[in-house]
């Protein structure tokens, strides 16, 4: 597989034009360096060097001493130079390894690289468009390329290597990876072979694969296809070939059975990379957890299905065990992260959930008050039991008063009562519920057992 | 008194400017109207910059007046057409960049402003800085100021024939294998190239980019060196650009050559076609040096013969490489008409591309292409490799390296044309310089059937004040100093 991730730099990799936000007008984010005037010179982007240097540490890579770019010579209306600048011969990093599931997977090589522009070609397809426009927008912003061994041996295994390469990025704080906004692009190289043999089949190249679920349909389809494809005697040919996710099928895209001569040769412009040792056992030390180990420590106490969700997301780990460190209980606080948070990304300080949970756990709050006041403490700032005396939704525990509630009730729902009384057990709903709706700060336990015995 | 103003050094004008006897805007006046009357034979020029004359002289006055006066205040300098200079056309001498004003200015350049030099226009040069004689010009052939009929040398064929005309004070070029101190030579200048690194690249339009360094042209070598020592330095837009020490501007009572050890490489000595009046003016200035208190010591670079196959693997290769930019996309000339981008690439650039550059993209692309990269490209960096060794070798057993700048003197218009070979001959006895980043500098060294001669002088590496106390002694002691050319 081949992955392409966007470290997280405030400048492009050889200029100091600000990485475009999506969207971006085009050609607002160019300057004469990454428009390729004549006369510009690159000069390498140090943050882009760090980032790609802690991936290839995280990933468990070796970082040669000696590093340098290279031109890959190719001419492309997209690539302003004539060449992009890339590592050939001696990339950042190389020889790692990284554990899914139960299966090691090699890393080949991680190195660090340019993107191209984009066109933009007016008309349906590309032969037929009478116009095509360029955004550099792109250009130049830098891309470290993740490399990795023909070790993957499935659609759910290449699924799960992606996701976990993202968890990782994003724990060690080297690059959002977000496949939506293009931080990450995939390309997995697909071959099939006999049962019996060691050795791989031709493969082919997938492209424009937007997100892990059409990763994975990718996959299935390509395997699909060339098994059809040798098993109705064909042979498979090497080449790259899109995915359409409108369609749900790849189609062929570029024949690779002559190779293109890239004509690469060593950057004249950039000296060679001298990656001092120093720097690489600093970076090495303040490497955080990475999440293999910290998911391996949340096993210790919570089930698979909450570390799961939590493991998979540096900030939500950390809200997690801040706000456990803090006093909140284990196992309803790793439930809230996953029902009330992950599916918002509303992150409150620790120690204002911690605070929250504590809230909740004593019966001193109802659940649907403590959403409100959740959302509340994110939006605002303040905490939780500031926010609950200030609107009163402190539970009402007290039993005298919980039963001039109950009485009422029973008296306003005369039919549900009488339903109750012979047997219709469900008729405590709309008694509750009445009562919900008068009381929102009822404890509902004690309000429950107080119907229950003045109904008895 | 006009033509006295333009045959002033800039230590002279500078007091002149000082004292108030002369004004820029007067000494600016002067170097136009030689250039009026100079320029239609000699064609130094592409194009001139009045707005920016008018403006940077009337700036200097005013410093001057104030007393705040930079070290170049009001003086007149020419730029090689390969130095972004922001809205001026600059087009490399190519005809596909016919149009083309960078936005930015070249830092060598904008350092120089800062320091107040005043430009007159942009000088003419074989197109890419490809070639030893102007003539490869995407636009006309300059013409060398001491004879009509032959060759300023090149590729900075314009900077040299305009400072030796009296059409510049100072002017600025580029050097890949040459292109500085071979047309110094020819035209009887001082011309300057220094160890790579030393001047920022930033805004030089690439030919070869590990050897292209700039540098400049002056009639004197104090005036070369205070030119150098202004442009040079670390900036932050050059990641092959250092501050190195090794620039020492050396002050009017030092540099002698007393106790210093020169080095004459037999290889450069006997090189093949060397002509015997070039041969006897190096024997004299030799005779100079040796007077003057120097030991002449014998050196050898021994992989010499190689040098030149490897600058012409090298160069190419990095060249068509650099050229590719040239598409018609974005600037510069476009065959918009093309059926398909493929068609549109080829037309333009055979239409916007010379000869010459187009023989050695082709070159170039060839020696990188898979199959040829290990024999070519590969072999040609090991070769150069050697080179440096030689070099290194060679500066144990002395402290500079002297010779022929060129085996020749000014060839005649067209001579040579034919025959690219004998063109790239040219470059043999400074190419090892390039290939191995070292400061050379040549100097005015006589004449041959009154044909200037250059005395190239090589140092180590980040050793241009060793080169410049050599050049420098060997000028007084000569008393042979830039003339002048009267042209017509
Ligand atoms: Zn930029």
């Amino acid at each position: 597989m081949e992955v392409h991730v966007q470290p997280k730099t405030r400048t492009k990799m050889f200029c100091g034009c600000a990485v475009a936000p999506l969207n971006a007008p085009p050609n607002t984010y160019v300057c004469e360096i990454c428009l390729g005037l004549p006369g510009t010179l690159p000069v390498a982007n140090k943050a882009a060097v760090e980032a790609c240097l802690k991936t290839a540490l995280a990933l468990n890579c070796e970082i040669p001493r000696h590093t340098k770019f290279d031109r890959k010579n190719y001419m492309y209306p997209d690539l302003p130079k004539g060449y992009q600048i890339s590592q050939y011969d001696l990339p950042m990093s190389v020889s790692g390894h990284v554990e899914v599931a139960t299966r090691k997977v090699r890393i080949r090589r991680v190195h660090l690289e340019e993107d191209t522009g984009k066109l933009v070609h007016a008309g349906d397809k590309l032969h037929k468009a009478w116009e095509s426009y360029v955004d550099l927008n792109r250009a130049g912003v830098p891309l470290m390329e993740i490399v990795s061994e023909p070790d993957l041996r499935s659609a759910d295994e290449a699924r799960d290597y992606a996701t976990e390469l993202r968890t990782l990025l994003r724990a060690i704080g080297a690059s959002e990876a977000e496949m939506e906004k293009g931080q990450m692009r995939v390309e997995p190289n697909i071959s099939i072979r006999r049962a019996a043999s060691d050795e791989l089949g031709v493969k082919t190249e997938l492209k424009n694969i937007n997100s892990f679920r059409a990763l994975h349909r990718a996959i299935l389809f390509e395997v699909e296809r060339q098994t059809q494809v040798l098993e109705s005697g064909g042979r498979v040919v090497q080449e790259t070939r899109g995915w359409s996710e409108a369609e749900q099928r790849t189609f062929s895209q570029r024949s690779k059975e002559f190779a293109e001569d890239y004509r690469y040769f060593p950057e004249p412009d950039l000296p060679p990379l001298e990656v001092e040792r120093t720097w690489i056992d600093e970076l090495r030390r303040n490497l955080p957890e990475l999440p293999s180990v910290r998911r391996a420590r949340l096993l210790d106490h919570l089930p698979a299905a909450q570390v799961a969700v939590i493991g998979a997301d540096r900030e939500l780990a950390d809200l997690y065990e801040n706000a456990v460190a803090r006093g909140a209980p284990a196992l309803p606080t790793a439930n809230w992260i996953v029902n009330e948070v992950a599916p918002t990304g509303k992150l409150s300080p620790p120690e204002n959930l911690a605070e929250l949970m504590k809230l909740l756990h004593d019966g001193a709050i109802t659940r649907d008050s403590a959403r409100e006041v959740y959302v509340e403490s994110v939006e605002t700032g303040r905490t939780p039991a500031e926010i609950v005396a200030e609107h009163g939704y402190a539970q009402v525990s007290d039993e005298s008063e919980l039963r001039v509630l109950a009485e009422a009730v029973i008296d306003a729902n005369p039919k549900a009562a009488a339903d109750y009384r012979n047997g219709k057990k469900q008729a405590m709903q709309a008694l509750m519920a009445d009562l919900r709706k008068r009381a929102p700060h009822a404890n509902p336990k004690v309000a429950n057992e107080l119907l229950l015995k003045l109904l008895a | 008194m006009i033509d006295d103003l333009t045959e002033l050094t800039i230590k002279d004008a500078a007091r002149l400017l000082r004292l108030g006897s002369i004004s820029s805007a007067e000494l600016v006046t002067a170097h136009v109207e030689r250039i009026e009357r100079l320029d239609p034979h000699v064609k130094a020029y592409l194009r001139f910059t009045p707005e920016l004359w008018e403006s940077q002289a009337d700036e200097a006055d005013r410093k001057i007046g104030q007393g705040e006066a930079p070290p170049l205040a009001g003086i007149p300098m020419a730029v090689k057409d390969v130095l972004c200079v922001r809205g001026v056309e600059t087009t490399a001498g190519s005809q596909i960049l016919r149009g083309f004003k960078p936005p930015y200015t070249a830092t060598a350049v904008a350092r120089l402003f800062e320091a107040g030099a005043v430009m007159l226009g942009v000088t003419n040069c074989d197109e890419f800085a490809m070639g030893s004689s102007t003539e490869n010009s995407g636009y006309f052939p300059t013409r060398n100021p001491w004879d009509l009929d032959r060759v300023p040398g090149g590729s900075s064929g314009g900077s040299a024939a305009a400072v030796a005309a009296g059409e510049a004070m100072i002017a600025l070029g580029s050097d890949t294998g040459g292109s500085i101190r071979q047309p110094a030579a020819l035209c009887g200048v001082v011309g300057m190239k220094p160890t790579y690194g030393r001047v920022s690249r930033y805004g030089l339009i690439a030919f070869a980019s590990s050897l292209d360094q700039i540098g400049p042209f002056a009639r004197t070598v104090d005036d070369a060196a205070i030119t150098l020592s202004l442009m040079a330095g670390f900036d932050p837009l050059d990641a092959t650009s250092s501050d190195r020490p090794g620039l020492e501007v050396l002050n009017s009572s030092g540099g002698t050559v007393k106790g210093m050890r020169l080095g004459v490489p037999r290889e450069y000595y006997d090189v093949k076609g060397i002509e015997p009046g070039v041969k006897a003016a190096l024997d004299a200035a030799l005779f100079i040096l040796r007077n003057a208190g120097a030991e002449i010591v014998d050196v050898s670079l021994p992989h010499t013969d190689y040098g030149l196959a490897a600058y012409y693997i090298i160069a190419p290769a990095e060249c068509s490489s650099n050229l590719a930019r040239f598409d018609g996309v974005r600037y510069g000339l476009a065959e918009v008409d093309a059926p398909n981008i493929t068609d549109e690439y080829m037309q333009t650039r055979r239409k916007g591309f010379g000869t010459e550059v187009r023989r050695r993209v082709m070159l170039g692309t060839y020696a990188l292409s898979s199959g040829y990269y290990d024999a070519y490209y590969l072999k040609a960096q090991k070769v150069r490799t050697l080179i440096k060794r030689d070099f290194d070798e060679a500066f144990k057993k002395c402290d500079a390296i002297v010779s022929a700048t060129s085996p020749t003197v000014a060839f005649p218009i067209g001579s040579k044309t034919q025959d690219p070979l004998s063109m790239y001959l040219c470059d043999v006895l400074t190419l090892g310089g390039n290939l191995a980043g070292l400061p050379g500098i040549s100097v005015p060294c006589g004449t041959s059937d009154g044909l200037p001669v250059g005395l190239q002088v090589l140092g180590p590496q980040w050793g241009e004040s060793v080169v410049l106390r050599v050049a420098r002694s060997y000028e007084e002691a000569s008393e042979i100093r830039a003339e002048v050319a009267s042209v017509v």
